[in-house]
């Protein structure tokens, strides 16, 4: 297994953001995170890739337990992420943004080398043309791209995806699967948070629901799709929603 | 290293070297004064822009390090004697010592607050060293004369020390380059757009922001070393000038933050205006606010400072606006 998460549980003053979460990730898979707004998505990864300290709980990367680290140690360990709200570093080129993440990510490269890794990051995600721009010209969807890129050229083993498709239109989201799909191939094992879910249900191998900081459900797309709690975590009422469906 | 081909580099280098070494051909008294407190400025300035520029961290206590350093180092020059060479270099690591120490307490803090806890550091300083008997108390310390002996006489103390503080300045701007164009520059300009995601993406903020400060930290203690072994004497309402730390600041925004020219011409350039406005009956009282209007026209209107400006205007001039 290359993630381990074990019974995490987060509580923030009074709110439990998250109780008793526990996973495993195979590598090479595409796992899917769904679940309503304030579910606990987000948290969820900042606790693995170490913004938030758990409460209680372990996360266990590549066999070795990194729960409590610093996010800046989880990162030279190979875990990499793409913000849901995108956070490029706006006054560097997008060629800086992304030999940011090849010099101090898993592989702590040179700046020379680094810029070769990312002219060669962004081409793979379509933002070749653009490297020498200042990032805060992109648009939302170039954004995402650079996102991704910057997070792909720490050649991670790990990468968590935060609705990279959200904002997008259709014709992007098909690009952006079919890019998610290159990296699995490269080997780049995957942990998405979607909302727009044909494509995430076509996209993933198994797929896990949280509500309400609890895991509700784990398995593959079409298991996930039919299992009552949730259907009723996203529409409420499954007898009601069944009807509709019939109709 | 093709980094040192960098035509940006060379114009700031060569402006402060040629800039130092008209001064030493014509050889007279009042152009050294000028150009001495220029230098300083430039150094200061320059030394600063490293964390404020290059990192966002804006500090109001930059000349904090210039009077402890400064204190030190004379101290150690004239009370204890030794070289002023030792002295200063002394008075350099003392202030890189302190804002490590610092460093650990409020470079935790973020934006305005950690502006805030900078102006506290000020005024601790002086409380400080206003009641530390061995450097003098509130009257400080007046230089023992056998210092300037050494080198022959005081005419040749004040040459050699404006030498040194021109080698000084000199240091700053190459420092300031290697910083900039290196792995840990990057990191830095990462932390100043956001730490967050600089951490997210591998970037030890706690670390790499401790050592931009002591980077920061350690000219000044240089300089004021020079400065007050200049003047003869220190005190503590000399050292710690809270409005020196804002002039400073000004001079970094007036030429441009995050640039290596930026703060050279911003120093230059302030530093001419005040000396016209000092001496002007109509302002010399109002010099100040003088240079708080400028911040605010900045701040509001050309963030970029004047080489910011020039850089958007002409990008053809980028490679020489470094």
């Amino acid at each position: 297994m290359i993630l381990q998460v074990q019974e995490v549980s987060i509580r923030f003053g009074g709110l439990q953001a998250l109780s008793n979460v526990s996973f495993e990730l195979a590598p090479g898979e595409i796992m899917g995170l769904i679940g309503p707004n304030g579910a606990g998505k987000t948290t969820l990864f900042n606790v693995v890739n170490g913004v938030y300290p758990p409460t209680s709980g372990e996360v266990i990367f590549r066999d070795e337990k990194i729960t409590g680290l610093h996010s800046y140690e989880v990162a030279r360990r190979g875990l990499a992420r793409a913000h849901q709200v995108v956070r490029p570093l706006n006054d560097l080129t997008v060629r800086e943004n992304v030999m940011v993440g090849a010099c101090f990510g898993r592989e702590r490269h040179s700046l020379g080398k680094a810029a070769a890794l990312a002219d060669q990051a962004l081409a793979q995600v379509g933002l070749g043309d653009r490297a020498g721009q200042l990032a805060g010209n992109l648009n939302v969807a170039q954004k995402k791209r650079l996102e991704m890129a910057r997070a792909l050229a720490a050649h991670p083993y790990l990468l968590l995806l935060d609705e990279v498709l959200a904002g997008l239109n259709p014709s992007e989201i098909t690009a952006m699967v079919e890019t998610i799909r290159r990296i699995r191939d490269d080997g780049i094992t995957i942990l998405m948070i979607e909302h727009v879910m044909q494509a995430v249900m076509s996209v993933s191998d198994r797929i896990i629901v949280l509500d309400y900081g609890q895991l509700i459900a784990a398995g593959k797309p079409e298991e996930v799709a039919a299992n009552p709690q949730v259907i009723e975590a996203y529409l409420g009422d499954p007898e009601m929603t069944a009807r509709l469906m019939a109709e | 290293m093709h980094n040192w081909r960098q035509p940006g580099f060379w114009v700031s280098f060569l402006l402060v070297f040629l800039g130092g070494l008209v001064v030493l051909v014509l050889r007279q008294d009042t152009l050294r004064e000028t150009a001495f407190t220029i230098l300083m400025f430039v150094g200061l300035a320059a030394s600063l822009n490293i964390l404020m520029g290059y990192t966002g961290y804006v500090n109001f206590g930059h000349i904090v390090f210039f009077g402890l350093g400064g204190y030190f180092g004379f101290f150690l020059v004239s009370e204890l004697g030794w070289p002023l060479y030792v002295a200063a270099l002394g008075g350099g690591v003392l202030s890189a010592i302190i804002a490590y120490l610092i460093g650990c307490a409020v470079l935790r803090l973020r934006g305005a607050y950690f502006a805030l806890a900078t102006i506290g550091v000020n005024e601790a300083a002086r409380a400080f060293v206003s009641n530390f008997e061995p450097f003098g108390g509130a009257t400080g310390l007046y230089v023992n004369f056998s210092a300037y002996e050494r080198y022959g006489g005081a005419g040749q103390a004040l040459w050699l020390t404006f030498i040194l503080l021109w080698l000084v300045a000199l240091a700053v701007v190459v420092v300031s380059y290697l910083v900039k164009r290196s792995r840990f520059g990057l990191g830095l300009s990462a932390i100043r757009e956001d730490e967050d995601t600089a951490m997210v993406m591998g970037v030890n903020a706690p670390m790499d922001k401790t050592k931009a400060f002591l980077i920061s930290a350690f000219f000044p203690g240089l300089i004021g070393t020079l400065y007050f072994f200049k003047n003869g004497n220190v005190e503590p309402d000399d050292a710690f000038r809270f409005q020196m730390s804002l002039e400073v600041l000004v001079m970094v925004m007036l030429g441009g933050k995050g640039l290596l020219l930026g703060p050279i011409l911003g120093a230059f350039a302030y530093e001419r205006l005040r000396g016209y406005l000092i001496v002007s009956p109509i302002f010399k009282n109002l010099h100040l606010a003088l240079s708080g209007g400028i911040l605010l026209l900045i701040v509001l209107f050309v963030p970029g400072g004047g080489v910011g400006w020039f850089r958007d205007r002409f990008p053809r001039l980028r490679r020489w606006l470094e």
